[in-house]
């Protein structure tokens, strides 16, 4: 019985640690063409979708813009919408394949999608007027210049900046108001109100992000562009769907190891003349430290990664945002919106993407635990 | 006489009989006040009622009178009338406690001892050192973490931080010391020393303990009151008190035939 329970839990472990492992090698496997196509320039480059003319190397730093743009009228570079483009390549898509089956056909199937993809806008940009026969024409020369002319660029600077900043600026708005709730509850609050509030709170930690995410674009995000003005989806409308969703969890956690504390200890600092705010301060925080970050951390990672709540409300537009109640992407959010008309080099970027997010969790979490848990001597 | 309990009744939040009923005890200046009695009996919760720490759970009836005398003009002072917090916590600066088990706060031992000094409004680190200091010396403690001030308070052993615990009380320079079964979680030489501090402290304080431990009451007090079921049973010098008793069931407790 002894060994069999040993076993079982070093199996456990050690599950849990080749899950880990492998969905890190798979993600780097996927993203591997990508990152040798972009580098870690990747990091640092603001474009994405971006078409290039011709880079014999594929080197293009971030300021070139006058190179970004080709004679083709495409892709304008800063104010693209890529969430209504790809809106539009889908029905083009349709379009065709209704319309011209004998193209599809007749094309090499095997032509590089993303080039399809590229021609594509092109279609989607003149299609309303122009005839069939145009548009083939027109499409046959996009492919085989676009095949030796131009590449597409993508960098993953917007997302990886949107990320951060819904992250940060939620748990701006979160913290205070999570520890305000857990004081209340834990210390302030008579029983008769300090159990239903409490329980209200483990309910709102329940729902789903979705949720939260048509709420916020359905009611929330337009009363906060009514009070700050801007978009009804934005950099603050996201994080503050983000900290109303992790408030509750926070805020349970955080309770819960404020209760721990002793009371005996509480009433020998009352007992030297504490009043109930030192005592909180004082005695109850030192000593629920640990609970509280752990719980802060959770929270942190829960905002890093959330998808639905936050793909309603942020715009998945990518440009940085240049005030609080501009719209820009954050990484889980490309993924989301693009997976599906993702293929060939665009799905290994967003491996790439996923990878990135996967590496800024992973080191964000392992930081704070190494600094705000360590033991002090 | 310091304090002085009148008709003292107290009475639970929900409870339907009062726990405590008209206790009249004094404490004397200068002395070491034993509470013995078994389990129940209403020991703690008179000992609670001497700060009104009670008071942090709300719902809880007094009755009659506790009174505290005024060190500035020699009067008697109801502590029971008591409404503000300023004031409480000047009650319990005056009449500090320790538990049953030690309870250091999550913080250095300088922190711990300085913490309610620096509650008081005592700011200047040199004073601050020097009360540190010498309430460490006073509870006999000095020796031992002189060279470990900063470390955290919680790494001491169990009778070290009892010890610290009366430091922290004592260095408030309160008027009286409630001690409520301070030995009950520590081994026997830890309670030897504890035991020893508290005879060294009636020097400067009044002193009220609970103790289940009779030898204990027996050592180190001056009077004894024996309490049963919310009532005083006898009040006495403890030499009385221990051989010979005027009731038959203080006799009986301290011989062992109940308890």
């Amino acid at each position: 019985m002894e060994s069999l329970f040993k076993r079982l839990s070093w199996i456990s472990a050690t599950t849990i640690l080749l899950i880990l492992t492998s969905i890190f090698v798979v993600l780097f496997l996927y993203a591997k063409p990508a990152i040798a196509e972009y580098g870690l320039k990747f990091l640092v480059d603001s474009r994405w979708g971006v078409e290039v003319s011709q880079p014999t190397k594929p080197q293009v730093s971030p300021s070139t813009k006058s190179s970004a743009t080709k004679a083709t009228p495409t892709t304008t570079p800063k104010d693209d919408n890529i969430a209504v483009n790809d809106e539009d390549i889908a029905v083009s898509d349709e379009d065709i394949a209704v319309n011209d089956e004998d193209i599809a056909t007749d094309e090499n199937v095997a032509v590089n999608d993303e080039d399809i993809a590229v021609s594509d806008e092109d279609i989607a940009s003149q299609v309303p007027s122009s005839a069939d026969e145009a548009i083939t024409a027109d499409d046959d020369i996009d492919i085989d210049e676009t095949s030796k002319h131009t590449k597409v660029i993508y960098g993953g600077l917007v997302p990886i900046v949107g990320t951060i900043l819904t992250t940060i600026l939620a748990m701006f708005f979160a913290v205070p108001i999570a520890m305000g709730i857990a004081i209340f509850l834990s210390e302030i609050a008579p029983q008769s109100i300090a159990k239903p509030v409490g329980i209200a709170i483990e309910l709102l930690a329940a729902i789903p992000s979705i949720i939260y995410g048509m709420w916020g674009l359905f009611y929330f995000g337009p009363l906060v562009a009514s009070v700050f003005g801007g978009s009804s989806v934005s950099l603050l409308v996201a994080s503050l769907v983000l900290a109303i969703m992790i408030i509750p969890f926070m805020a349970s956690l955080t309770r819960d190891s404020m209760n721990t504390t002793p009371n005996v200890l509480k009433e020998s600092a009352y007992a030297m003349g504490a009043t109930k705010f030192e005592v909180i301060k004082d005695v109850v925080f030192p000593y629920a430290k640990k609970g509280i970050i752990g719980s802060m951390i959770l929270a942190l990672g829960r905002a890093l990664g959330e998808t639905m709540a936050v793909a309603f409300v942020i715009g998945g537009v990518f440009t940085f945002p240049k005030s609080l109640t501009d719209p820009t992407v954050s990484i889980p959010v490309v993924l989301a919106n693009s997976f599906a008309e993702s293929n060939g080099i665009s799905l290994n970027v967003l491996f790439y993407l996923a990878l990135i997010l996967f590496i800024i969790s992973f080191a964000v979490i392992s930081f704070a635990k190494f600094y705000f848990l360590r033991d002090k001597k | 006489m310091i304090m002085h309990i009148k008709d003292f009744s107290f009475t639970y939040k929900g409870a339907s009989k009062p726990s405590l009923k008209n206790i009249n005890l004094p404490i004397l200046e200068n002395k070491v006040t034993a509470l013995i009695g078994p389990s129940g009996c209403g020991k703690s919760t008179l000992l609670r009622s001497m700060n009104r720490i009670h008071d942090l759970y709300p719902g809880n009836k007094y009755e009659g009178e506790i009174l505290l005398k005024n060190l500035q003009n020699q009067k008697m002072e109801n502590i029971l009338e008591i409404k503000k917090e300023n004031d409480f916590i000047a009650l319990r600066q005056r009449v500090g406690m320790i538990f049953q088990k030690p309870t250091p706060f999550p913080m250095s031992i300088y922190d711990n001892i300085a913490y309610g000094l620096k509650l008081q409004g005592i700011k200047d680190k040199t004073e601050l050192d020097k009360r540190v200091e010498d309430a460490l010396k006073g509870s006999a403690l000095f020796k031992e973490v002189k060279d470990r001030l900063n470390d955290d308070a919680r790494g001491l052993s169990g009778g070290q931080q009892q010890r610290l615990c009366i430091a922290r009380a004592v260095a408030l320079k309160p008027e009286v010391l409630l001690f409520d079964e301070p030995t009950s979680a520590l081994d026997p030489i830890s309670t030897s020393a504890i035991e020893e501090l508290i005879v060294e402290l009636k020097e400067e304080v009044s002193i009220a303990i609970v103790t289940h431990n009779m030898q204990q009451a027996s050592r180190i007090s001056d009077y004894t009151a024996f309490m049963y079921l919310g009532d005083l049973i006898e009040y006495d010098k403890t030499e009385t008190i221990f051989l010979n008793p005027k009731q038959q069931m203080t006799e009986d407790y301290i011989t062992g035939k109940f308890g």
